[in-house]
């Protein structure tokens, strides 16, 4: 059986895991494949469901990918399964298949009392209920949970955001009952505790009460005693969902769950089952990775492979109410004669234990709360020798616990079940960094918690992760960044004379010409300096395929007067320049001559306007949506704040353009989520998202605080960008910087919001002091004839403008004339225009 | 064989006009020339970037590679030795050298017309 028709009955994480690892093996599209989803929208990362609470968005969780070949049927759920006619029934209509797989998933369990099914009572399962419990705590001031385990603490977690004061209740005697031992459960709780989250455990729900209202208004609890509530998220667990192949007579697993084999196979040879529901050997796991695993086997046997399901790795590791906490192997020591080694800090609140085998060679698996930072190398080591001395891998920075001592049959990334051995030969491959090593192995691209051990093992391999700048700097941008900083060097002759060779590139050049303005070494193009300006820089306009330049002038969060309107517009006119309106919300003049610069910028600085810095590694612009001032959903002064950012931080130069917006209301029309920074507005404040960007590698910006005041977002932008100006690599974006990093956005929070490194009050004054010492470039270029003299044609010849840069129209505008050089020779890549074909173009399916 | 046809020297300017590790534009007999200057040399080759056909190779930085001095196009960032000319990414791309000199205080080009 290796083509026909396949039809998956479910689309949650699992289920379009499968759909795309079938794909993957088999991209002729042998089998056709019809995907049926209960839900109206498509698969989503029900692992991260609660970050809707944090203000992540839809879309951001989506997980669909749209495959040739695969129809996806959104919200037709399958209602039977006919095994003799081979045929799926939903309520539209049938649908024959020659392979089926079931991807039904779980549902919540909720426990038999009376009550449950009042207004007001949730379980925490999709995202429409999530949303239901956002709509229903509107109002309302206290909840509870029922379930103190992992989603029930999700669940606190959620209804703390939403403002209510929350209760726990827990049946086993300890918070995380699957996951923790009691001494890490007791640790937990204290975190618990100092959130305002109070826990009752060791007692069940017996009644849930009915208000005057009609609604919920409080738990009766095994004790006697009663607990106000008005919203109850029930989260006693998850049961699988079987009753498809219940009703079409296939064999459950002894708790339940579709019984299928290590091949993830039922007892009909035509079903498959993956995920939650599936009882493999007669067991159901509640966790992604081992579903992704039978989803991987499915696939492989469905193209004719051999995979079997390699055994459920249930090792955790999450962050709950901002607590670290992982579980891995065997953590609650299980195993006969096995041993513990326990390290309990009260004073940090970190607990960790480490279950050896009898003679306490082998890992058997472990708990920490507190700090999980140990936990990938740990993970892997389990089954294995112990990496390093158990006290050494315990301390809390995890110091004794290196990738490198793994064997190879190690698991170094859970979700996605590549080994040290699979990581090893895609570096003997020529994967030579983290990017590469991600994209050849999945490695690293699921929860990430690995990619720290991906950078251990290049560096295991002896791969030169070469930090040097270029040939005349041995050294990392940062490196280079601190030197100059701390040295006081302030010029790039004394430098390279001191800490490097030869004399300097275009590399190394506009890295220090960088650096110095950074630390605010006067004007960029006074003494010196000006020599190792980029091009761009050295003009302070943007260089043209033709020779000429671009002119952008600053217009802070795209609000100008119709008098600046005019002005642009008449400079345009009078100097015969292309116009047209940037991504950033300003007007961009192209087809300026060197020599034309002065007094373009005359002009516009006379009417009021400054340098945009569209040409520099700096600031650009502030993009904003109109806000609640015009807008009937804004709910805050979105293009106030852009206004006031873009003039708080214009000027400030940086390892790369740094680009930002601001979103009136969470429709986000700035698109604030594609910039460096971005602002979104919410009822009560602002959050804040770092490290996005378009271009080449789109990504979307991640979610680092909310709900701020404009003076404490301020406050975290200015040290989230001193930080960033000193420790990034050249040309590295904020993106790729936050990604880089060791602990990634938890790291950057630890270090500008909880100041772990000490750092904040040094980033503070270098930001006061950019904000001070500002001045606007091209006033203080035209104020000077030393600086203006750089602006001509030729030094012989000034009165001479560069003949080779001619315009012919298009569109009514002047453009560079293409193809002919005035010395008539030809360009040697010269693109000759071709016919612009109009139509639509083909839609492919 | 290369013949190269020699032309006389133009004055173009006075050294202190030049920035160090800079460059400048001239137009000496009608042709856009790159003029450098370095710590201790002057160099002139064509202004015309043979990648783009973009007179812009004055504007360029300068430095060095392996000892080699050299001017980088600020378009792509192709580098060139700015004593032969030749495009040390590229093989095979090369731009005219030209002859400059210091005599008393200005500077001066000499076209060199290789064919």
């Amino acid at each position: 059986m290796s083509g026909g028709e396949l039809v998956v009955i479910g689309n949650g994480m699992v289920g379009q895991r499968f759909v795309d690892a079938l794909h993957a093996r088999d991209p002729q599209g042998n089998w056709r494949v019809t995907v049926l989803a209960e839900e109206g929208r498509p698969a989503y990362d029900r692992v991260r469901l609660s970050a809707y609470f944090d203000g992540v968005s839809e879309s951001e969780l989506n997980l669909h990918t749209p495959h040739d070949g695969v129809r996806l049927r959104l919200g037709e759920p399958a209602t039977a399964v006919d095994r003799d006619r081979q045929v799926v029934t939903t309520a539209l209509g049938e649908y024959r298949y020659d392979a089926l797989v079931l991807a039904t998933g779980s549902y919540a369990f909720v426990p038999p009392v009376a009550g449950t099914e009042l207004p007001g009572v949730f379980v925490y399962r999709t995202l429409d209920d999530l949303a239901a419990i956002r709509a229903y705590a509107r109002g309302r001031r206290v909840g509870a949970v029922i379930g103190g385990g992992l989603l029930g603490l999700e669940a606190a977690n959620a209804l703390r955001l939403l403002g209510l004061s929350t209760d726990v209740v827990e049946f086993a005697p300890r918070l995380m009952p699957v996951q923790v031992d009691q001494a890490g459960g007791a640790m937990l709780r204290r975190y618990v505790d100092e959130l305002g989250v109070r826990t009752h455990l060791g007692v069940a729900t017996t009644a849930i009460r009915q208000g005057p209202d009609g609604g919920v208004a409080a738990l009766e609890l095994s004790d006697g005693t009663a607990l106000d509530a008005e919203l109850v998220v029930v989260a006693a667990g998850i049961r699988p969902r079987d009753q498809l192949a219940r009703d079409a007579g296939l064999p459950l697993g002894p708790r339940g769950g579709v019984l299928v084999d290590a091949t993830c196979r039922t007892a009909d040879e035509r079903i498959w089952a993956v995920g939650e529901c599936a009882a493999v050997d007669g067991t159901c796991h509640g966790l992604v990775a081992p579903g992704y695993a039978t989803a991987e086997v499915v696939a492989d046997r469905l193209v004719g492979g051999a995979a079997t399901f390699p055994g459920a790795d249930t090792a955790t590791k999450l962050k709950l109410l901002g607590v670290d906490v992982a579980s891995f192997g065997d953590a609650h020591g299980t195993t006969e004669g096995c041993l513990d080694v326990t390290f309990t800090d009260p004073a940090t609140r970190v607990y960790a234990k480490l279950v050896l085998s009898d003679d306490a060679h082998t890992l058997l698996g472990g708990v920490l709360v507190g700090d999980a930072s140990a936990y990938p190398t740990l993970r892997a080591s389990v089954g294995g020798p112990l990496p390093a001395a158990p006290l050494a891998l315990l301390a809390p920075d995890g110091g004794g616990a290196d990738a490198g001592a793994l064997p190879a049959a190690a698991q170094v990334c859970s979700c996605n079940a590549v080994t040290r051995g699979d990581v090893d030969a895609a570096i003997a491959d020529g994967c030579a960094d983290v990017p590469a090593l991600k994209a050849c192995t999945r490695a690293g691209t699921s929860c990430g918690s690995c990619v720290p051990m991906l950078k251990q093992l290049l560096d295991a391999a002896g791969v030169a992760q070469s930090s040097a700048l270029c040939e005349h700097f041995d050294v990392s941008r940062r490196e280079l960044f601190e030197i100059v900083r701390v040295r006081g060097i302030r010029t790039f002759s004394r430098l390279v004379a001191e800490h490097g060779s030869g004399r300097g590139c275009d590399i190394c050049k506009p890295v220090v010409a960088s650096i110095l303005a950074s630390l605010g070494s006067g004007h960029v193009l006074d003494g010196e300096q000006a020599s190792l300006q980029d091009t761009n820089d050295h003009f302070l306009a943007n260089l043209q395929r033709d020779g000429s330049y671009s002119v952008v002038p600053r217009i802070p969060g795209g609000e100008i007067t119709p008098e600046k309107l005019i002005v642009i517009g008449e400079v345009a006119r009078d100097f015969q320049l292309y116009t047209k309106i940037t991504g950033g919300q300003r007007i961009d003049l192209f087809g300026a001559r060197v020599e034309q610069l002065p007094q373009i910028w005359r002009r516009l600085v006379d009417a009021g306007f400054e340098s945009g810095h569209a040409y520099g590694k700096a600031l650009r612009t502030v993009k904003s949506c109109v806000g609640e001032t015009w807008c009937r959903y804004g709910v805050q002064d979105s293009v106030g704040l852009a206004v006031a950012l873009e003039l708080r931080y214009r000027g400030l130069r940086a390892p790369h353009k740094l680009k930002s917006a601001v979103s009136g209301c969470a429709r986000e029309c700035a698109e604030a989520r594609s910039k460096d920074f971005g602002i979104i507005a919410t009822e009560t404040g602002w959050n804040l998202y770092v490290g996005g960007n378009g271009g080449f590698r789109p990504r979307h910006a991640d979610l680092f605080a909310t709900d701020l005041s404009t003076d404490a977002l301020i406050r975290l932008i200015d040290r989230f960008l001193i930080y960033y100006i000193r420790t990034a690599d050249r040309l590295q974006r904020t993106a790729g910087w936050i990604e880089a990093m060791d602990g990634g956005l938890d790291h950057l929070r630890s270090v500008i919001v909880d100041d772990s490194l000490g750092l904040c009050e040094d980033l503070d004054a270098a930001m006061a002091q950019h904000v001070s010492s500002y001045s606007d470039e091209w006033r203080d270029v035209l104020e000077d004839p030393d600086r203006l003299r750089r602006y001509t044609s030729f030094v012989n010849a000034p009165d001479v403008p560069d003949p080779s840069i001619t315009f012919t129209r298009e569109r009514g505008q002047p453009v560079p004339v293409r193809d002919q050089s005035p010395t008539g020779s030809e360009p040697t890549n010269g693109h000759r225009r071709q016919p612009v074909t109009l139509g639509l173009p083909e839609v492919r399916r | 064989m290369t013949q190269t046809l020699t032309l006389t020297w133009t004055t173009v300017c006075p050294l202190d006009r030049l920035e160090p590790d800079r460059g400048v534009a001239a137009l000496v007999d009608g042709v856009q020339i790159a003029l450098f200057r370095t710590a201790d040399e002057l160099f002139a080759i064509d202004n015309r970037d043979p990648v783009s056909g973009a007179y812009v190779l004055s504007r360029g930085i300068v430095g060095s590679r392996g000892g080699v001095p050299t001017v980088a196009s600020p378009l792509h960032k192709q580098v060139y030795d700015l004593r032969s000319g030749h495009c040390l990414d590229l093989p095979g791309v090369a731009v005219a050298r030209h002859d400059a000199r210091c005599r008393n205080g200005l500077v001066e080009v000499r076209l060199r017309q290789e064919g």
